[in-house]
């Protein structure tokens, strides 16, 4: 960001190169920092990618084949898994949708008075990921979890809620519903109320008005809440490894790469197959949301119009909300007593209470949480100044290909986790430290490398949001009453961008802590390990659950402050951005 | 089939705050009836709660001879056109002219037969299968109005139609909508805070203010014999001088004028600017203030004892009217002047 200060130097030097970049409004330096960021995104992402689909193409003999996708389908425990990943994928989306549909219904089209409560709903799922609270689940939910033993024992009857594929479905439903409850309702929300109110004119009502008009406009929120979903969970790696659900994609993958070798094809081909689920879904809701623009730009009232649910409709409204809160809850729960139990097993509750466990971990897992300090923080740092040197190159200069270098970071949203982790593991795996015979795609700095490249699109966003916001005329402004140009970048844009930044660090920070897909197939020793990994393989063991949990408990409400805080940063530059002297 | 409207006694209020107090009503069938009012003053409230959106708290609406108080809007055959226009974006134009005929349970050739002629009615014929999308501000506005014409509704309700148009084609628009009334002989309601266009475009008006009827009238009427203070101001321009009225005879400072008819006991008298002839005899003394030159007038403001008056002289020729300063007589005929209590 101190480029502009060499933009004078440029035009002084009067070399063609320097006539060319006072074209693009640019000096040298900002051309070499675009080229650098271009160098490493397509050092550590674009090439592991290629190399990924280019390996999943490549016959044994070389040359383009598929014979790796002809090998895939004809092993049954592949094809199993595809199918598995699918009908999990699907499921997920129809039992969120069955928690999400009605809350979001609730939300925008009554008057409800937990209104509050469904937005706390909307968010807490998030801060924890599924993974750390799957074991808690299995003692809540399992076979022999808390509701199974007081079913069993007043009813007679158990429901296998946590059975198999059952137990990954569940927990990522409610991990993961809050996506379609967000877009759902900013859809719903979105819709003018004439639009139903003309049909009510024009003589619909009930369900017709419902099929014919509310329904389709809000479909493109649902769909895109519904595809996020769905992707998500195609990806998730860890959630099915720790509930022992091995015969799907992603678990399928991360075991052919780490017990077979990396050389076995079946690991990319399944990136593959990822990757074209991502890009399907993606698909799928940009043709959902062609039509909808236009519904929330001819605005009349704000909002359908909402009816009274009446004492009844209250009741039943307020029970489903609540029961729903529990079960959102239970895995927050769960982690909690399992990180201060003594044992837990075939009881409803645990047998004793004790702060052993985080005693353990002060005393054993130091080493993971300074990691992931260290990891995260270094992460959450390079996404920052990638993210404001990036965006400040595309909004302030014209530099050719500064768009396509944007659009290539801002795709890495859309990569999974393990298929990045497998293609910098490929790529990197032969290039070695130097004077040591440590592989690079092993050795710690990767791992910062690749939570650095999966978050770089929040802080990309958050810094464009950020600048944005800074129009050039204060930039202007500033010169015009004769300060340079680093007292401008210091005293102007500098202050005013900070609290922006700050949040895309928090949020890079906050989201790789959690991180597991890319961090399984990169950590090589336990030295080297962050929490999230730590957590994983302490849950393993029976005995390793009350430290694991406690980890997890440490991670959850690091995460939680983490979010907030970013939350309280951009709710307040929104506020001074609203209050700004700026009359444009 | 068109049918007169009689909104008998009716209040609404929102949680509390009173919007329409006592509201009484009839628009004859076959009339071009427009509300027109500030923003807050009920105008909206009023239309929408004839549509059936909302549900008043006391008092009834009639449709011809039917009450439809308790009726939900979508059994009233009542056609709203909606401010936004409200075209559904994931339908056609046909399909959104169909509409309302499908829920009518009409056979299909007809539904086609009739959703043609509507949008030949309002000369949109060969865009039926464009997307609400695809159109301009005016063609939208054209769709909204042909999908409800075609249901036929006993009652055609606008809820500021134009105001998303610019204003050429406001002044298009708005000519063309009368032309469609008088064609189809449909008992219209429309909103507006535009007092121009209601002079234009309505048969009658009503003038609302904080929620209640001022006056009801002709355009004409309004202008000329305005109820009280605020029709006299929100009508046009008007001169309001506070005095009191014995007899026939307005008194104030430094004036005294006879002649003016049932005005005994009011407060004050309204004279529009144009009514009062600046000139060497007359029965009120003024000096000239300001003057601004307004092409086919120009419009002084003169101080007449305490009272400041605006005074409108038409331009004829290149005199140069009054100048600033000079002191005037000023004649008023008392049978254009209003007296209000």
């Amino acid at each position: 960001m101190s480029a502009p200060a060499l933009a004078s130097t440029s035009r002084s030097a009067r070399s063609s190169v320097g006539r060319k970049l006072a074209a693009y409004n640019a000096s040298p330096t900002q051309a070499l920092a675009l080229l650098v960021i271009a160098l490493l995104l397509i050092a550590f992402l674009v090439v592991p990618i290629v190399r990924v689909i280019v390996v999943a193409f490549t016959g044994p003999a070389g040359g383009f084949s598929l014979v790796h996708f002809g090998d895939f389908f004809r092993t049954g425990l592949l094809r199993e898994s595809f199918w598995n990943s699918v009908y999990v994928g699907v499921m997920t989306v129809v039992v969120a949708s069955l928690i999400a549909v009605p809350l979001a219904t609730l939300l925008s089209r009554f008057q409800f008075r937990g209104a509050a409560l469904i937005h706390t709903l909307g968010v807490l799922p998030l801060v924890m990921p599924p993974f750390v609270g799957a074991i808690a689940m299995q003692l809540i939910y399992g076979r022999n979890g808390t509701i199974n033993l007081i079913l069993g024992d007043h009813f007679g009857f158990r429901i296998p809620f946590m059975e198999g594929l059952n137990g990954v479905i569940f927990v990522e439903a409610l991990h993961y519903f809050p996506f379609i409850l967000l877009n759902l309702s900013a859809s719903l929300a979105n819709i003018d109320t004439s639009m139903e109110e003309s049909a009510q004119n024009l003589g619909a009502s009930g369900f017709t008005l419902f099929s014919r008009i509310v329904f389709p406009l809000a479909l493109p929120g649902y769909v895109a809440g519904a595809a996020l979903v769905f992707v998500k969970v195609f990806d998730d790696l860890a959630t099915p490894l720790l509930l022992n659900v091995n015969a799907m994609l992603a678990p399928q993958a991360y075991l052919k790469i780490t017990s077979v070798g990396i050389a076995d094809p079946m690991g990319y081909v399944i990136s593959v197959i990822m990757i074209c689920a991502a890009l399907g879904a993606m698909a799928i809701s940009t043709l959902a949301l062609r039509h909808i623009d236009f519904a929330t730009t001819q605005r009349g009232g704000g909002g359908l119009g909402r009816r009274s649910l009446g004492r009844f409709g209250n009741t039943v409204a307020a029970v489903f909300v609540v029961l729903i809160l529990l079960l959102v809850l239970s895995p927050h729960i769960g982690i909690f007593l399992l990180s201060i139990g003594t044992v837990w097993s075939f009881a409803e509750l645990p047998d004793g209470y004790t702060l052993a466990h985080y005693a353990t971990v002060f005393s054993e897992a130091q080493g993971l949480i300074g990691n992931t300090v260290l990891y995260c923080g270094l992460a959450g740092l390079i996404d920052v100044i990638i993210g404001a040197v990036l965006a400040y190159l595309v909004l302030r200069t014209r530099l050719p290909g500064r768009k396509l270098v944007e659009q290539v970071a801002l795709a890495a949203v859309a990569v999974p986790g393990l298929v990045l982790g497998i293609g910098l593991l490929r790529t990197y795996y032969d290039v070695h430290l130097p004077f040591t015979d440590v592989p690079f795609a092993t050795f710690w700095l990767m791992l910062v490398i690749a939570y650095a490249v999966r978050r770089l699109p929040y802080a990309l966003t958050a810094a464009t949001a950020a600048l944005r916001q800074l129009h050039l005329s204060l930039e202007e402004a500033a010169e015009n009453l004769g300060a340079g140009k680093l007292s401008t970048l210091s005293r102007i844009v500098v202050p005013l961008v900070t609290g922006g930044l700050f949040a895309g660090f928090v949020t890079s920070f906050a989201t790789a802590a959690v991180e597991l897909s890319a961090t399984l197939l990169l950590v090589a020793s336990e030295r080297d390990a962050p929490i999230s990994y730590g957590i994983y393989v302490y849950m393993q063991s029976a005995a390793g659950r009350g430290p694991g949990a406690a980890l997890g408990v440490i991670a959850v409400v690091t995460v939680a402050i983490a979010t907030y805080c970013a939350y309280r940063l951009s709710e307040r530059e929104r506020d001074r951005r609203s209050r700004g002297g700026l009359a444009v | 089939m068109t049918r007169s409207v009689r909104i008998e006694n009716v209040s609404f209020g929102y949680g509390g705050t009173p919007v329409l107090d006592d509201v009484s009503l009839d628009v004859g069938a076959g009339e071009f009836f427009a509300f027109l009012g500030p923003s807050g003053s009920g105008k909206t409230t009023l239309l929408r709660l004839i549509a059936g959106f909302g549900e008043p708290a006391s008092g009834r609406i009639l449709i011809g001879d039917t009450d439809v108080t308790d009726l939900p809007p979508w059994k009233r055959n009542v056609g709203m056109v909606f401010q936004s226009y409200a075209l559904w974006p994931h339908m056609t134009v046909a399909k959104n002219v169909a509409f309302g005929l499908e829920r009518r349970k009409l056979p299909r050739a007809d539904i086609a037969r009739k959703v043609e002629s509507a949008l030949a009615l309002v000369g949109l014929a060969g865009y039926a299968d464009r997307r609400p999308a695809q159109l301009s501000g005016g063609q939208q506005q054209r769709v909204a109005l042909a999908r409800t014409l075609a249901i036929e509704p006993d009652v055609l309700l606008l809820d500021e139609p134009l105001s998303n148009l610019d204003a050429k084609l406001r002044v298009e628009m708005r000519a063309e909508l009368r032309r469609l009334q008088r064609k189809l002989g449909l008992t219209a309601i429309y909103v507006t805070h535009d007092q121009e266009e209601a002079n234009a475009i309505a048969d009658r008006i009503a003038v609302l203010d904080g929620g209640k009827i001022q006056q009801v009238g002709t355009p004409v009427a309004l202008y000329d014999h305005p109820a009280n203070r605020f029709v006299a101001t929100f009508l046009g321009t008007a001169n309001l001088v506070e005095g009191r009225i014995a007899g026939d005879r307005f008194e104030s400072d430094g004036w005294s004028l006879p002649g003016i008819a049932g005005g005994d006991g009011a407060t004050c008298i309204a004279i529009r600017p144009q009514d009062i002839i600046p000139g060497t005899e007359g029965a009120v003394r003024a000096t000239v203030t300001e003057k601004e030159f307004l092409g086919g007038h120009t419009r002084y403001r003169m101080q007449a004892g305490r009272h400041s008056l605006i005074v409108d002289v038409p331009h004829r020729g290149d005199a140069g009217g009054l100048p600033l300063g000079s002191d005037v007589a000023l004649s008023i005929d008392p049978k254009r002047v209003t007296p209000l209590r």
